[in-house]
């Protein structure tokens, strides 16, 4: 193993502008948080009874795990794929999914009505609904969130080994060679848990089935968003690398990227087959040219994807850094249109309910994910996360092939 | 690697596979589970009949209903000067609603409450089981196991159950067919006062033959059609009306139970959680392998290779 | 009210005069002409006015109207109500008002005197008299179940309707037959209206009639020379245009679901809805929700918590079940019912704002941003921009 491609911390001042103002925004989302606390769910969100989900479900949980579904992509490469050579990008992609995967079960707590019986889900096993698909998902992203946390702690306890507290320092040096033993079997439940929770985000949906929009109501909802999460993670690996190394002055690493998004395309195309066909068989296909909001949503969705297969079409455009960003970006834009769609626009209580998230709503969010950048920010100068200054011509010849 | 990584993409294909076959596989599972009644076996089950033809529109259900459950008049369309609400919602459990169209001439009011499906989508959706089928097959609700998700409400297909969006310990509001009272020996509070009868409590089985007798008596008062006797795989609250059914907010949701569906692609990828362990145990076998296999490629977990 | 602007007229013809004689004071004329106002406060060209000293003045310019009456097959309850009157001299008052030239019940004459005094009355007043019917006319074998003198109730009304200006049908008897008419009928009784087709009919049903109701309606008629508006079956609009329902002092119990079901339970000695007990108000049109009788307040069925039986309602009284249930018509107040589909939920436009910036930011920024990683890494150590 070549020493500059082991990770590093990228070093520099913690307090940067870019991570005061994260932090500032997300400081104003606590303060809107504890209004939310005193005040209530009626009095803050913009929630009501035909719309009992709103943005907080939408984006944070269902569109922020699948953007986490970084550390799930990469890991399913590497792990089962055998593909070693983007291992340089596991724990920045786990450390992305682990505090994705926080900022979702976070925002659950804000969104449950009775947050603190929450501790029952887990333990109160006897009452566990073998129906519930929520369940499951409820279950599986608390044991995957710590799954990511544990994948990420030799992250952590390498920079405890390293710092200058003795006591720390000893006991990270003791922790270490267990939890690298045990890691296989975690990372393997890694790979399993978001599988499940991924595909049951979509079949959430299954039992609201009668008021669900044909052009999205299927069977195949689980698949398609355990594949649609899959080219997500894909593309929020790619843009947190270009970022990485255009703003935390790393070495640009091109060639894994384009790999990436070489790899993305299969899994792009089946989507898109399965999208279509699943429309043409139930004779839906008429409905995308209705000249109406769901038919152009849906176009728009569908658009986006196949944009996002043409930028990455050659290998050409696959080496362009920017390109291959754009393409990511246009990527993780649809996905997430995806989710909305399904979960806002396709979800029909009626003709008479409508939802827009409150401002309360979309400042929380926005500052959520702010924290989560900022944190991002100090993780990677503080702890060996990404991948050491310069890329070895060896990774680059790998990720070519 | 290459064997690798054909078993990978097989386990892929293995599970995207299962999960297209539950997709198109009828839902003939869900039955066989037991736990779940058809409509046919639910004649036991305590139930309401609503006739439109007779409703008044008093609202005596209304203010009864309140009484019985501890409810505060919700008085919204009327500047709270008496009860008026505009849905169900936190506050109301039961309303009388009105259809009216002055072109046609039709007129027609509604009641609306839970309709204790024979096989309900929010029992299914319900995590620990809050909202689950209690005695006589009554939906219930119990505070102790809810966290507040709402997913109940999302799986609805009637948008029954409600929540108390303006409080800081919030339940979930919903009709449970005075339970209760039938503890007591009384009938739900609706049907007590109803002056004309238009809403009576009864069995399933007693409600279909009234509701089916009154139809063959009266063919031309009535749309022909017992609502909620097929619908959502049948529920135990049933209708009558001269108006069809759709325009008085009652959709045409299929006959299946709600829960079929979904059930029917769980059921097959996650059958007695075998798949998960199967699932568990060739991605780490996987991972194994390629571990072993790896050296040049440095594949496995990387903190086993420092 | 002006009593000061009201002097009784000089004419010695007049209303008022005649009042003057028999010691009527302007005082009390003026709030008789009021409660006339409240039992017809609209659509009465007499009673249209501002103020009861108005209809005061008009009324006691006007000639007494010749009134003719007739007592078929009654009870004579509806005579017996107009002298019912808890107010000392108010009856006197209202027949000082008319000139009743013909009634069986309350003249002296008898037998061919009382024979003379109706052909006087009609030969007098031919043309102008008003005929007040009281009690329903039977027809079957030729009408030989009611005799006057020998002459049948068809013979009677048939010349006495030939000289009339206008026919009053007072009850629901002389209206359509009333209770002699109710199943089986044996009399085969008919109201004026199935026998008088030439002779503009007006019908003040009722079981009694409210003598109210009569009052205005023949002064109308002397005072101002036209009768009242109709619905079509000839009742008078002023006083038949509603039904009780829509004016019932209990409607707010109704509104509210609170119902009696049993005489002398909870409900019933609270004064709620009798609707469950048969109360027939939601049906029937009258105007005994405002104008009580015999001068006292709550002096009508529902007032004194017996349900409505419909009396005005040819189809009702006497027809439908005493404690059948009847359904509403015109259900009036639809703002408190909620249409099967009600608009919830808005959105803010500062959260419209909001979101479309925060989205239109990750676009752009993303956009931005992408153009730069294709650059020169800014390897500098220090973040120039925000992550996407």
């Amino acid at each position: 193993m070549n020493s500059a491609s082991r990770p590093a911390p990228v070093g520099g001042p913690i307090v940067t502008p870019t991570v005061v103002v994260a932090f500032a925004l997300a400081a104003l989302a606590v303060a809107l948080i504890a209004w939310r606390a005193a005040a209530g769910l009626g009095a803050t969100t913009a929630m009501n009874d035909g719309y009992p989900w709103g943005l907080w479900i939408a984006f944070d949980v269902v569109t922020g795990t699948a953007l986490g579904c970084g550390g799930f992509a990469i890991a399913l490469l590497v792990y089962i794929l055998n593909q070693g050579r983007y291992h340089p990008m596991i724990r920045p992609a786990f450390l992305t999914s682990a505090l994705g995967y926080s900022i979702a079960g976070f925002s659950v707590l804000l969104d449950l009505g009775r947050p603190w019986l929450t501790y029952k889900i887990p333990f109160f096993f006897w009452n566990w609904n073998g129906d519930s698909v929520l369940l499951e998902v409820a279950l599986c992203i608390m044991g995957y969130s710590m799954v990511l946390w544990y994948e990420m702690s030799p992250a952590f306890l390498e920079g405890a080994a390293a710092s200058s507290s003795p006591g720390l320092s000893r006991f990270a040096k003791k922790a270490l060679p267990i939890v690298k033993k045990s890691m296989l079997w975690v990372t393997a439940l890694g790979l399993l848990l978001p599988t499940m929770h991924q595909s049951s985000l979509g079949a959430l949906l299954l039992l609201s089935g009668p008021r669900l929009h044909p052009l999205w109501n299927t069977p195949l909802l689980p698949l398609l968003f355990l594949l649609s999460c899959i080219v997500m993670g894909f593309g929020a690996v790619v843009v947190e690398g270009a970022l990485s190394s255009r703003f935390l002055g790393r070495q640009a690493e091109t060639a894994m990227l384009a790999g990436l998004g070489k790899a993305m395309l299969p899994v792009l195309g089946l989507y898109l087959v399965i999208r279509l066909a699943d429309l043409a068989v139930r004779g839906q296909i008429g409905a995308l040219f209705a000249f109406d909001l769901y038919g152009a949503m849906s176009v728009v969705e569908l658009s986006l994807f196949v944009a996002a297969a043409l930028l990455l079409s050659t290998d050409e455009r696959r080496r362009d850094l920017g390109n291959l960003m754009r393409a990511a970006l246009v990527l993780l834009f649809a996905g997430a249109l995806y989710r909305f769609d399904v979960f806002l626009l396709a979800f029909q209580p009626g003709p008479h309910w409508s939802y827009f998230p409150s401002v309360t709503e979309i400042l929380i969010t926005v500052g959520l994910v702010a924290g989560e950048i900022g944190t991002y920010i100090v993780c990677v100068r503080a702890f060996p996360i990404l991948a050491g200054h310069a890329a070895t011509t060896r990774d680059l010849r790998g990720a070519a092939h | 690697m290459s064997i690798s990584r054909r078993m990978a993409l097989k386990v892929l294909a293995g599970t995207a596979g299962a999960m297209a076959s539950a997709a198109i596989s009828p839902p003939s599972c869900a039955a066989a589970r037991g736990k779940h009644i058809k409509a046919s076996e639910a004649g036991a089950n305590a139930g309401m009949l609503y006739d439109a033809t007779r409703c008044i529109g008093c609202k005596a259900c209304m203010v009864a209903c309140n009484e019985a459950n501890d409810l505060v008049p919700d008085g919204h369309l009327s500047e709270d000067r008496w009860q008026s609400p505009l849905d169900l919602n936190e506050r109301t459990k039961n309303i009388i609603k009105v259809y009216r169209n002055d072109t046609d001439g039709t007129f027609s009011f509604v009641k609306r409450q839970c309709m204790h499906c024979v096989d309900p989508a929010c029992t299914s959706a319900c995590m620990l089981g809050a909202l689950a089928k209690r005695e006589h097959g009554i939906v219930t609700y119990d505070a102790a196991l809810c966290v507040g998700c709402r997913y109940c409400e999302m799986a609805c297909p009637f948008g029954v159950p409600k929540f108390e969006w303006s409080k800081l310990a919030p339940k979930i509001v919903k009709c449970e067919l005075c339970n209760h009272r039938i503890a007591e020996g009384k009938d739900p509070a609706c049907t007590e006062v109803c002056p004309t009868h238009a809403v009576i409590y009864g069995t399933r089985d007693e409600l279909l033959a009234e509701a089916h007798q009154r139809l063959e008596g009266q063919p031309e008062r009535y749309v022909p059609h017992v609502y909620g006797e097929h619908e959502a795989g049948g529920t135990q609250v049933l209708y009558l009306a001269s108006v069809e059914f759709d325009k008085l907010g009652l959709p045409a949701c299929g006959d299946n139970a709600v829960p079929d569906r979904v059930r029917a692609v769980q059921d097959t990828v996650y059958q007695g959680f075998v798949t998960p362990f199967v699932l568990y145990g060739l991605l780490a076998g996987v991972m194994l392998r390629n571990r072993k296999a790896g050296g040049d490629d440095d594949s496995g977990p990387e903190e086993e290779r420092s | 009210m002006a009593i000061d602007d009201f002097e009784y007229p000089t004419d010695p013809q007049s209303i008022g005069q005649k009042l003057l004689r028999s010691g009527v004071t302007r005082r009390q004329f003026v709030e008789f002409c009021l409660k006339l106002m409240v039992v017809a406060p609209a659509g009465l060209a007499l009673t249209g006015k501002a103020d009861a000293a108005d209809v005061a003045k008009a009324i006691a310019k006007a000639r007494r109207p010749s009134v003719v009456w007739l007592h078929f097959q009654d009870c004579t309850g509806c005579t017996e109500t107009l002298l019912r009157t808890s107010t000392p001299g108010l009856d006197e008052l209202i027949l000082d008002l008319i000139s009743l030239d013909y009634h069986e019940t309350l003249m002296a004459a008898a037998g061919d005197q009382a024979e003379e005094a109706l052909q006087a009355a009609m030969k007098e007043n031919a043309g102008k008299y008003v005929l007040v019917v009281e009690g329903s006319i039977p027809r079957k074998d030729n009408g030989v179940y009611l005799k006057i003198r020998g002459r049948t109730g068809l013979d009677i009304l048939a010349e006495a309707s030939k000289g009339a200006a206008a026919i009053v049908a007072i009850g629901s008897c002389a209206s359509w037959g009333g209770v002699p008419s109710s199943g089986p009928n044996p009399t085969d009784a008919v109201g004026v209206t199935a026998l008088v087709t030439d002779k503009p009919v007006v019908n003040l049903p009722g079981c009694p009639a409210n003598p109210y109701i009569l009052l205005a309606t023949v002064l109308q008629y002397a005072v101002v020379g036209t009768l009242p508006a109709l619905d079509e079956l000839h009742r008078p609009l002023f006083a038949y245009d509603r039904v009780i329902h829509e004016h019932c002092p209990r409607r707010a119990h109704f509104d509210a679901g609170e119902f009696v079901r049993a005489f002398g339970d909870k409900g019933h000695r609270k004064g709620w809805c009798l609707y469950v007990m048969g109360c027939k108000g939601p049906v029937t049109h009258a105007s005994c929700s405002t104008r009580h009788f015999n001068e006292v307040v709550d002096c009508w069925p529902i007032g004194i918590g017996a349900p409505c039986y419909g009396c005005t309602e040819k189809e009702v009284a006497f027809r439908v079940p005493m404690f059948d249930t009847v359904k509403p018509q015109h259900i009036v107040p639809p703002a408190t019912y909620a249409p099967v589909f009600t608009p919830q939920g808005d959105a803010s436009k500062i959260a419209i704002g909001l979101g479309g910036a925060v989205v239109g930011a990750l676009l752009g920024g993303g956009l931005v941003a992408s153009s730069k990683v294709g650059g020169p890494p800014a390897d500098d150590g220090a973040p120039k921009s925000g992550k996407e």
